[in-house]
């Protein structure tokens, strides 16, 4: 028998959906034409595009002429974060930008370039949980803010935002609000028909679609400036001929993800991440959840601290056991820093690098983290046995 | 990313743990940019030779193994010919590391000097010509410093300038 695999690195990606593959297949050798060309190879590549536009729309609440596809999460993160700006800027609107201290690096990296070609900003903390404060985020507001970017959901430690008090402080300033939706978009309810939010990025390799593909919903009536220029595809917000089978995969899973959604498959999932947390704080002395709890926390989502021990070690005895997870650690980063948002959290440096990210999938079995459960402990154990930290008797 | 032996000495750690009969400790590293590494040594002094060492290390693979490998190459030798141990010697006993894990290879020989260096001054007071303490962060090259990190972001691209 193959040993178990059980693959708990879905933050970081997820398995493509078997029917996603299936809906791109044709998009490559038989229905191969330019959505720009205007003859019958093309119209039916364009037809494709828009039934994947309306799909991706339908997931998150939002007209299909809202949504911009996009080559990355990140490219759509940097669309709206310089795009906003620019545009809001050359009207006069001002030039100071607020955003988090655990953003992904596509948002906090756009906005610090943007602070050196004279734009200023604000980086907000968080609490211990990783929540932003909506009473920070409103003293922050100046006269001359013109945009805010909250994630919805923490990559490392899970945390959801409170989006709908956070868009609200901006609406009432006439702030512009952008959310980066990675994390979030495809396994919580998200309806931004409701909520008060006028752009949000997502990327499809987060829920079961294909890698390179990224979308921005834009709420109708907001000017961007394109990062991107040429043929004028997407709007006029990113030009480049189209990536048709991406584009239908990603269709197709956000389908996928508002039928599971509307299933209920999120609350059964948070069921099992609740079961795993459980299981682990029990079974490994000295361990902590880092990021929310509940309705708060992605519903695949669980994170941990590991006293004593460092990240790296532990990857690598999970790896030998056919589990991959991943760690904030700095061993696993290339640099001694070990995770900035755990910092933010408050957690100390040693603290931070005995952090370990197991994130789940739809196809994860009750199974599969009872075999994590049994096989986790006693790595951990093995690893301590040579921590010159850990208190053995 | 690592070589099969650096895999091997991680996964089969050779000589881990605390020594109890210990007559030299030397610790090195920092625990803030995770590597810390404890070097317990048994040393006839008559003889002055290592005759059990054991290590304690909190940090990634690489600082692991690199422990392990220093350990086995330590033992059995006398104080001055284990003080010869260099940080590329237990590199290449090791198949090699990545660039960014030869600071490991650098810890494991301080553990040695600090170890060592500690039984001297239990025994003379005093260091003799020519040794020191390896400073902690040495390894690291205090890469890890307490200073704001310079940001790194690559904004002065003049590929994006107009």
């Amino acid at each position: 028998m193959a040993p178990r695999e059980v693959y708990l690195d879905n933050s970081a990606t997820t398995k493509v959906d078997p029917r996603v593959t299936a809906a791109m297949q044709p998009y490559f050798s038989e229905k191969y034409g330019n959505p720009n060309s205007l003859h019958k190879f093309g119209r039916e590549a364009r037809a494709a595009i828009d039934k994947a536009r309306g799909q991706v729309a339908s997931l998150i609440g939002a007209k299909p002429t809202d949504i911009i596809f996009t080559g990355a999460g990140s490219e759509a993160d940097n669309l709206a974060i310089k795009g906003a700006a620019w545009a809001l800027k050359e009207k006069g609107k001002g030039n100071h930008i607020i955003t988090s201290a655990i953003e992904h690096h596509a948002i906090l990296d756009t906005v610090k370039w943007l602070g050196k070609t004279g734009f200023e900003y604000t980086i907000l903390p968080v609490d211990d949980k990783g929540m932003v404060s909506p009473a920070e985020l409103e003293a922050a507001i100046r006269p001359d803010t013109i945009l805010v970017s909250i994630m919805f959901a923490n990559n490392e430690v899970g945390t959801i935002q409170p989006i709908k008090e956070l868009g609200e402080i901006c609406r009432r300033h006439g702030v512009m609000f952008h959310v980066d939706g990675v994390q979030a978009a495809g396994h919580i309810n998200i309806d931004v028909s409701e909520l008060p939010v006028d752009m949000m990025t997502m990327a499809a390799h987060k829920m079961y679609g294909p890698k390179g593909l990224g979308a921005l919903y834009v709420r109708r009536g907001i000017k961007l400036i394109p990062t991107l220029h040429g043929g004028g595809q997407e709007y006029g917000l990113r030009s480049g001929t189209e990536n048709v089978p991406g584009i239908v995969g990603f269709g197709m899973a956000a389908e996928i993800a508002k039928e599971r959604l509307a299933n209920g498959d999120d609350k059964k999932l948070a069921q099992l991440r609740d079961y795993f947390i459980d299981g682990l704080l029990a079974r490994i002395p000295e361990s902590r959840l880092t990021g929310a709890e509940g309705s708060d926390r992605l519903p695949f989502h669980t994170s941990f601290t590991i006293k004593y021990i460092e990240g790296e070690g532990m990857l690598l005895l999970l790896d030998a056991a056919g589990i991959a997870a991943s760690s904030g650690s700095a061993c696993t980063s290339g640099s001694l820093e070990p995770s900035y948002v755990l910092l933010a959290m408050g957690l100390d440096h040693p603290t931070a690098h005995g952090s370990v990210r197991l994130t789940m999938s739809h196809d994860t079995t009750k199974e599969d983290i009872d075999y994590v459960l049994e096989k986790f402990p006693p790595i951990v154990e093995k690893l301590r046995a040579m921590s010159p930290f850990y208190n053995k008797k | 990313m690592y070589s099969q032996k650096v895999v091997d000495y991680f996964m089969n750690p050779r000589n881990a743990g605390r020594l109890d009969d210990a007559n030299a400790i030397g610790e090195v590293g920092n625990p803030k940019c995770g590597d810390v590494m404890k070097i317990y040594l048994k040393i006839n002094p008559e003889t002055e030779v290592i005759d059990d060492i054991r290590f304690e290390t909190f940090g990634c693979a690489a600082a692991i193994a690199t422990s392990s490998m220093v350990t086995e190459l330590a033992k059995g030798r006398t104080l001055e010919n284990a003080l010869k141990i260099t940080n590329k010697e237990v590199a290449e006993e090791l198949g090699g590391l990545p660039p960014a894990k030869l600071h490991c290879s650098l810890l494991a020989q301080e553990g040695i000097e600090a170890a060592i260096a500690d039984y001297y001054m239990r025994k003379d007071g005093k260091l003799p010509e020519g040794l020191k303490f390896p400073g902690n962060c040495v390894a690291c090259g205090g890469g890890c410093g307490e200073e704001e990190e310079e940001e790194t972001f690559v904004s002065e691209d003049h590929r994006v300038a107009e």
